[in-house]
């Protein structure tokens, strides 16, 4: 069990390296993938999920405004709502929930793609078409996860707190100028940067999980279906552990 | 008549497991000949043409290809000597995000520098070989197995390949069809000089395209000639095959213990 995590946790690291080798090396020896093809996946990762991540993120901030409100009312500090829904939208939930929605609509997709055509043969006609599939394949979802995970969670905060405002402002009457002006004020430039490095990281995890989990794809439907619920189920678990070292780094390690 | 060897396998040997699949294969093609190899399903013919196309590598053995020995070659050596070869897969293998026309582009696009106009007239060219010209825009969901294995072909000779390997090109396909994918490979091994290299257990496109065929089982060679020698071969597997006769020295059962004393077990 422990020499197979080790195994896997190799593999996917060693996929990791490859991939960044194309991507560095990649346009020196002409070998970038297409602009079309990257372009394409940004598509698909990033403004298909916008419909999704909107309403997560959107009710996820009413409920964190409520629910505050809930115990903020009781000592009639009713206006700290607001910094309370930004604060923790772009520390932790914009990230988190936003990578975890990516990862069960968007790392599911690359993994189930990827197996089939694995099991199918059209990445051993990739190969002896002289076309590298990771280069192909893995380096175009790549680029497009670490590049729209932080948008839509740029996105995700703005409509969280959005969602947020409307409580404040319909629900418990509160002055929409000082919400707007009390958010800002106790938001640090830090709670935003390091929720978008956190989905940077997770966009790294999740199509590195994904691609591995497709390109290791063994038998039939079976294995797709198989490798498509083990990498919703790995992106899951490491979102969250990666979640909690690095919250664990930027706000406890230099105390 | 002295021929130039273009595939040059040396005991090659290969294991899955604990199985045997290949058993010290040597074989020499040369330049411009269709040779077929044929034998029966899991006698490791399919698993040989993974290794000649570099997609496995041999246990043991050389393969050399074009003048290469392919398991001391780097990545971009590699590249270059792919792109002399084209397979044409069991199973067609095309992309099925891509259209039919994006399917047999793909090598060009990615490995020339050809203007798009010209990539559209060779699809145009590579799919009136196959006759499939007017499907460019279909996806290969679209398209019947027969057509989709003739979209394959012409994928695999986009980029005018000097080798063809094909992996049972005639399986599952209509007698016509198969008829007019026989006659394509002949077209093309004598038209374009391509060297063919056929996988197959169709017994008709045997005798109908190769120069020589070699005939393997339990993964080795049985026997090497040309079509109308292994037809007269004194071999009584080589004759068991041919007819296709369930009795004989090959056996139908894969299992070597003994079946009473299984079953009583």
């Amino acid at each position: 069990m422990v020499v197979l995590l080790v195994r896997h946790t190799l593999a996917v690291l060693a996929l990791f390296f490859e991939t960044v080798f194309w991507i560095v090396v990649g346009p020196f020896k002409k070998k970038f993938p297409k602009p079309e093809g990257i372009f394409a996946q940004m598509v698909f990762a990033g403004m298909d999920s916008l419909i999704i991540v909107f309403f997560v993120a959107f009710f996820t901030g009413i409920v964190i405004a409520m629910q505050s409100a809930y115990q903020l009312t009781r000592f009639g500090a009713n206006i700290f709502v607001a910094p309370m829904v930004a604060i923790s939208l772009a520390r932790e939930l914009g990230p988190v929930l936003t990578s975890l929605v990516v990862a069960g609509r968007v790392g599911a997709a690359i993994a189930a793609e990827l197996g089939t055509m694995k099991v199918t043969e059209q990445i051993e006609a990739l190969e002896t078409m002289a076309l590298n599939p990771i280069r192909f394949l893995v380096v175009p979802r790549f680029i497009a996860l670490i590049v729209m995970l932080p948008c839509l969670v740029i996105f995700a905060d703005i409509i969280g707190i959005f969602g947020g405002f409307l409580v404040g402002v319909f629900n418990l009457h509160l002055n929409p100028y000082r919400y707007i002006t009390f958010s800002f004020q106790f938001m640090a430039w830090k709670d935003v940067y390091t929720g978008l490095i956190k989905s940077f990281v997770f966009g790294i995890v999740i199509s590195m999980i994904g691609c591995y989990m497709g390109l290791n794809t063994k038998g039939g439907a079976e294995g797709v279906g198989k490798s498509t619920t083990l990498s919703v189920v790995t992106s899951f678990i490491l979102i969250i552990l990666f979640d909690s070292i690095l919250t664990g780094v930027f706000y406890f390690a230099n105390k | 008549m002295e021929r130039e060897v273009i595939i040059k396998a040396d005991s090659v040997t290969k294991k899955f497991g604990d199985r045997a699949i290949l058993n010290g294969v040597s074989l020499e093609i040369y330049r411009g000949e269709t040779f077929v190899i044929m034998g029966g399903s899991g006698c490791g013919k399919s698993t040989f043409l993974r290794h000649l196309t570099g997609a496995l590598v041999p246990d043991s053995g050389k393969i050399c290809l074009l003048g290469k020995e392919l398991t001391g070659l780097g990545e971009d050596d590699m590249d270059k000597l792919k792109k002399k070869i084209g397979m044409c897969f069991q199973s067609a293998a095309l992309f099925d995000s891509m259209t039919v026309g994006e399917n047999v582009s793909l090598p060009l696009r990615e490995h020339t520098k050809l203007d798009k106009n010209v990539i559209e007239t060779v699809i145009k060219m590579k799919l009136e070989m196959v006759g499939l010209r007017g499907f460019e825009a279909l996806m290969p969901s679209q398209l019947s197995g027969g057509m989709r294995k003739r979209v394959g072909l012409a994928r695999a000779i986009a980029l005018d390949p000097e080798i063809v390997f094909y992996d049972e090109p005639t399986a599952g396909l209509d007698p016509i069809v198969a008829g007019v994918v026989d006659k394509l490979i002949l077209d093309l091994s004598k038209k374009l000089s391509i060297t063919s290299v056929v996988v197959t257990h169709d017994m008709k496109s045997v005798f109908s395209i190769a120069d020589r065929v070699a005939m393997l089982y339990e993964g080795k060679v049985l026997e090497v000639g040309r079509p109308e020698a292994i037809k007269g071969s004194k071999n009584p597997m080589v004759q068991q095959f041919i007819s296709g006769s369930p009795d004989g020295p090959i056996r139908f059962f894969q299992q070597k213990d003994d079946y009473l004393e299984t079953i009583m077990k």
